[in-house]
């Protein structure tokens, strides 16, 4: 059963697939496990990330195609469905609208930038991304009587979906059984499917010939496959999946601006995750995204404490202090890299 | 019996890169069930002729047609669709991937199973199969699940015939099948191309340095020399010829020993 859920791709590493399902449980009980608003938030989000890396290494990590138009392609889905629901109102009709119609926009102009510049060298479909990406930031950024321009935009969600909802009175091990859980679990079950969907398309015979691509696209054309439109398919697919986390990401923090989906911070953050869980792994995304939101969002905290252990030795306390956590953040990954090279994934199977 | 029509043929076949004529003008035929040995000094334009015909380069005047179809704007796969099968100089292989998913990829490749997103590759138990009892033709089913970049040169290039027999194709280019090969591996790969010819006629065409592999296998040798085709036919007249006494045995040593330099336009061919 797990076995086919997975697609026959299995962790191939015991280690790993005790972190995996430790990952899976954490975010499966998370109201349950780490209640608080805070707790609940970062586990949503490491969903999303799951789902937005997880279709970013389906590029990067299978198809060798580097793109910088990932985070484009999430904002698109998360404006799209975002628009719907402060046009149309906080319905489940305006998030269905709003999310197959950013999809089928991210889908659409992944083909159009797929089949111009594909064909050509890879820099160039790089570079190009780089460009439209860079571009599409701006004009949202400009269209503020549309997207709200830098502010972004705030609107409510469904009734369903929020606190103020009740499915019943009391609580249940300490859990208010509101909407907001509802949401989170919209949240988390939808990431669950998307990314064992992402999992089968990478082991189907499609999965099976983009790894031909990657390794040797000259000989995989003098065998018949037609490089670019499995580039393409792979392109397309990717974003679709990369908008439909961006609807996620609109629906669970009822915000949506250029700073929360469109970023380039976001865009090197997501390469970063898929760099340190492991190319071409999937696996390495589950991973990757959740050390790195953990990182992101604890790391302060942690080392605000540190600052006040040390408080009564030299240098120590200035090194650790909170707002240093960036640079903490960065050597983290350096090391990662450089003993990682194959990602922690890439490491775990190795060890087996 | 009535002549039949070649399977494949080249017109006035030209590539230029910038000044310098790589291939010149070059017409030929080549039938059903034969095969042909194309000779000449490195930098002739062998492997540029060969990338001309399976498409990794367009011609800059003259045309490619299979089985009476022009195929000389066609792009690689679709040539590969039709029957050009083409083998490489260099190992090209899925160096990352197994022996087996090397071969699985070709075989799938012929089922047209390649935009199958749904299913799962290895419930497709036939291309496995099939891709299996290939590898065991060549004596590599052992090293099936062994990546490719882990295997001997040799081994690699039985791969390489592997492929080709997956491959099936009617029209089958080889380039320098056994380069680097040890003395006692050769055997192999030249009865595999044996079988491969006597095996429902397919059309071979060969480019190789070794005198005596072209004597084993030939039934007709064309030369190259500058991009021209200096001689053509029979391969015991062919080697008596002058032009090729100068042209070319004049230039290669018989033991076949590989000069190291190779002209521009064949590295820049072989991408």
């Amino acid at each position: 059963m797990i076995n086919r859920l997975l697609s026959g791709d299995r962790p191939r590493s015991r280690l790993l697939a005790g972190v995996l399902a430790l990952i899976l449980i954490g975010l499966a009980f998370a109201p349950f496990l780490f209640p608080g608003t805070k707790s609940l938030d970062t586990a949503a989000r490491i969903c999303i990330f799951i789902v937005l890396a997880a279709s970013y290494d389906l590029l990067l990590g299978y198809t060798g195609v580097v793109s910088f138009a990932h985070t484009m392609f999430f904002g698109i889905g998360a404006y799209g469905t975002a628009l719907a629901l402060s046009s149309l109102g906080p319905s489940f009709t305006a998030i269905v609208l709003g999310t197959a119609g950013g999809t089928a926009i991210a889908a659409a102009l992944a083909l159009a930038i797929g089949l111009f510049s594909l064909r050509v060298k890879a820099i160039f479909f790089a570079m190009v991304t780089l460009a439209v990406a860079s571009a599409f930031a701006v004009l949202v950024s400009q269209l503020s009587g549309l997207t709200g321009g830098e502010d972004g935009l705030t609107y409510k969600i469904p009734r369903a979906l929020g606190p103020a909802f009740k499915l019943m009175d009391g609580k249940i091990f300490g859990v208010r059984i509101n909407g907001r859980l509802l949401c989170y679990y919209l949240v988390f079950f939808s990431a669950l499917v998307l990314f064992l969907g992402l999992l089968r398309v990478v082991n189907s015979p499609f999965g099976r010939t983009l790894k031909a691509v990657r390794d040797n696209a000259f000989r995989a054309e003098a065998i018949g496959y037609r490089v670019v439109w499995y580039r393409t398919t792979a392109t397309v697919l990717s974003a679709a999946v990369a908008a439909l986390a961006g609807a996620l990401l609109a629906i669970w923090i009822r915000y949506t601006g250029p700073a929360t989906t469109l970023s380039m911070e976001i865009m090197i953050d997501i390469l970063l995750m898929v760099v340190i869980g492991g190319m071409g792994t999937m696996y390495g995304a589950v991973i990757g995204a959740t050390l790195f939101i953990l990182a992101q969002t604890y790391l302060q905290t942690l080392m605000a404490s540190a600052e006040h252990a040390t408080e009564a030795l030299p240098l120590i306390p200035l090194l650790v202090a909170p707002e240093r956590w960036l640079l903490w953040l960065g050597m983290l990954f350096i090391l990662s890299v450089y003993f990682f090279p194959d990602g922690v994934v890439g490491r775990l199977r190795s060890r087996r | 019996m009535a002549i039949e029509a070649p399977v494949l043929t080249t017109q006035d076949l030209t590539i230029r890169f910038g000044g310098h004529v790589a291939v010149d003008q070059v017409s030929c035929a080549f039938e059903r069930g034969t095969l042909t040995a194309i000779v000449g000094p490195n930098g002739a334009g062998k492997t540029t002729y060969f990338n001309l015909i399976s498409g990794q380069l367009r011609a800059y005047s003259g045309t490619v047609t299979l089985n009476g179809e022009d195929i000389t704007r066609l792009g690689v796969p679709e040539r590969c669709d039709r029957g050009i099968g083409r083998a490489f100089q260099l190992t090209n292989l899925f160096p990352t991937l197994s022996v087996r998913e090397n071969v699985r990829l070709v075989v799938q490749a012929q089922a047209r199973r390649g935009f199958d997103l749904f299913s799962r590759a290895d419930s497709h138990i036939e291309l496995i199969e099939r891709a299996e009892h290939v590898l065991a033709e060549v004596h590599l089913l052992d090293q099936a699940d062994q990546p490719v970049s882990a295997l001997p040169h040799g081994d690699q290039r039985k791969l390489e015939v592997a492929m080709m027999i997956a491959l099936a194709p009617q029209v089958l280019m080889f380039d320098e099948p056994t380069a680097g090969m040890s003395v006692d591996e050769v055997p192999v790969i030249l009865d595999l191309i044996r079988e491969l010819k006597n095996d429902r006629d397919r059309t071979i065409l060969l480019v190789e340095h070794k005198m005596d592999v072209i004597r084993s296998l030939a039934d007709r040798i064309i030369v190259l020399h500058n991009g021209q085709l200096v001689a053509d036919g029979d391969p015991a007249e062919v080697m008596k010829s002058p032009i090729v006494q100068e042209a070319y045995l004049g230039n290669a040593p018989e033991d076949g020993q590989e000069a190291p330099a190779k002209s521009a336009s064949e590295e820049v061919a072989r991408g």
